[in-house]
């Protein structure tokens, strides 16, 4: 079985980043490559280090409300450039009307705070679009 | 699959691309940067199809430089390489940049973190940036880095920036990958003490000392000095270089060093002696890897590796035997009557 890679990412202007580093560490626990790109990322720079890193996942964490500005930049952005097999979970403060919309744009899943690794992990591998074998 | 009965027939290899894969490589030789990552992940994975995409891509690899950066974590070398990054991209070209990263031993996962120091540049279409686990190889490197490399080389990649893990001591793959090998070392880390132990100072054309700015700085470059010194009469001296990454201070000196290793090692012979013991290194050590995943292979198919294993573990059998055993099958194809009889 090959190598999950992740990319975890935080767009926009967000300073908070341990909830995305404890993330981190708990998918690469749980045996995954995870490039993990920081802070202040442009909608731009998330899609071109997907394309690069040739990602299974991209996981986004935004807790400044700013998601619906970014996201759908962001989901719209892995298409064009033709990663249509690549999978976006966000997390953050988001609102359940917002989730919704987020669903509309592309997003796998969205997680909550008080989330649980477990649930995040096992969703991240859900969510692996190109065979593992 | 590759047939390996001559090398007409290893280049025919590279009609074993199905038609998806024959798509990528001819994206990539056209420069094709999603392509070329997907590639890479294929040689990461050890896909099948490596042998007949390295044999399709070869040929039009040789025209990059590679410079490898490497020293102990926290020395600086990510700051660093971005700082390169901007020097190589003012002399024009694409530039290509491998950053290796530890993979856990307990869950083989890893983070890879590299990138974070190299932000600005995902916004530059001509430079392409990859992580890559270890995946438990010691060396430095991961196994895949070197096709990686020729990967980058055969898509445009006029210079390609090899970082390292950065352990220090048993960084040996860089040696045989990059024509031009950074060290990068900063003061106060105990590391005139390490700089002294051998294979670190053998292993670098130039020697840096990163974050110039703190207190230790002169003293660690004098102590280099001194060391280089004692070495007596050296082919290439490594020119010792302070830099303070996060400012940019020293880079043009730094480029221009790595100038003028490049132009020493175009002299004379030098660099074809060298390419002559790398491919040599490399065969050798591809042949034996290849061999022994084939001879396994045939072992286990054949029912023979589990007779073989208990045999040496009940010492009926000395493991170079049972080696012996194993090439014999690989060799004959047909599996040997049983494993020979050891006198105690």
């Amino acid at each position: 079985m090959r190598k999950i890679r992740v990319l975890v990412a935080k767009p926009g202007l967000d300073g908070h980043d341990r909830g995305a580093k404890v993330v981190a560490r708990a998918l690469r626990d749980a045996g995954m490559e995870v490039i993990y790109t920081g802070l202040h990322q442009t909608p731009q720079q998330v899609v071109r280090a997907a394309a690069q890193e040739d990602v299974d996942v991209v996981a986004l964490s935004i807790l400044s409300g700013a998601h619906m500005t970014l996201v759908p930049k962001i989901t719209s952005g892995l298409r064009e450039v033709g990663l249509v097999d690549v999978s976006v979970l966000v997390g953050g403060i988001i609102p359940d009307s917002d989730a919704l919309r987020l669903y509309a744009a592309g997003v796998r899943k969205v997680f909550g705070p008080g989330s649980s690794l477990e649930a995040i992990v096992a969703t991240t591998r859900e969510s692996v679009q190109r065979p593992l074998a | 699959m590759v047939d390996d009965q001559g090398l007409t027939s290893l280049r025919d290899a590279a009609s074993g691309l199905d038609q998806r894969t024959n798509a990528l490589v001819e994206a990539l030789l056209d420069g094709d940067q999603l392509a070329l990552a997907r590639l890479i992940t294929l040689v990461e994975n050890r896909s099948q199809m490596v042998p007949a995409i390295l044999a399709r891509v070869f040929p039009n690899t040789g025209r990059a430089r590679l410079i490898g950066v490497t020293g102990a974590p926290g020395a600086g070398k990510s700051t660093l390489v971005d700082r390169l990054i901007s020097g190589c991209r003012d002399e024009g070209g694409r530039v290509g940049v491998l950053a290796i990263d530890p993979s856990s031993p307990y869950t083989g996962g890893a983070i890879l973190g590299d990138r974070v120091r190299m932000q600005k540049w995902a916004s530059d279409p001509d430079v392409f940036i990859r992580s890559l686990a270890t995946r438990g190889h010691l060396g430095g490197l991961s196994l895949a880095t070197r096709d990686a490399a020729r990967l980058l080389d055969a898509c445009g990649y006029k210079t390609i920036l090899i970082e390292t893990v950065g352990t220090g001591q048993s960084e040996v793959d860089i040696m045989d990958l990059a024509h031009t090998i950074i060290l990068v070392m900063a003061p106060g880390a105990g590391d005139e003490i390490q700089a002294q132990k051998a294979g670190i100072l053998e292993i670098a054309d130039v020697l840096v000392v990163n974050k110039a700015d703190r207190e230790g700085a002169n003293q660690l470059v004098g102590q280099l000095e001194a060391m280089l010194d004692l070495a007596g009469e050296l082919a290439w001296r490594p020119p010792v270089i302070k830099t303070v990454a996060g400012t940019g201070r020293g880079i043009e000196d730094l480029l221009a060093a790595c100038q003028a290793h490049q132009e020493w090692l175009a002299q004379g012979e030098r660099s074809g002696q060298r390419l002559i013991e790398r491919a040599g290194r490399e065969l050798a050590e591809l042949v034996g890897r290849i061999a022994a995943e084939r001879a396994v292979k045939a072992a286990r198919e054949a029912g023979l590796w589990e007779d073989l294993i208990a045999g040496v573990a009940n010492r009926r059998l000395d493991p170079y035997s049972a080696a012996e055993a194993l090439l014999a099958a690989l060799e004959s194809g047909k599996s040997p009557r049983g494993p020979a009889r050891s006198g105690g």
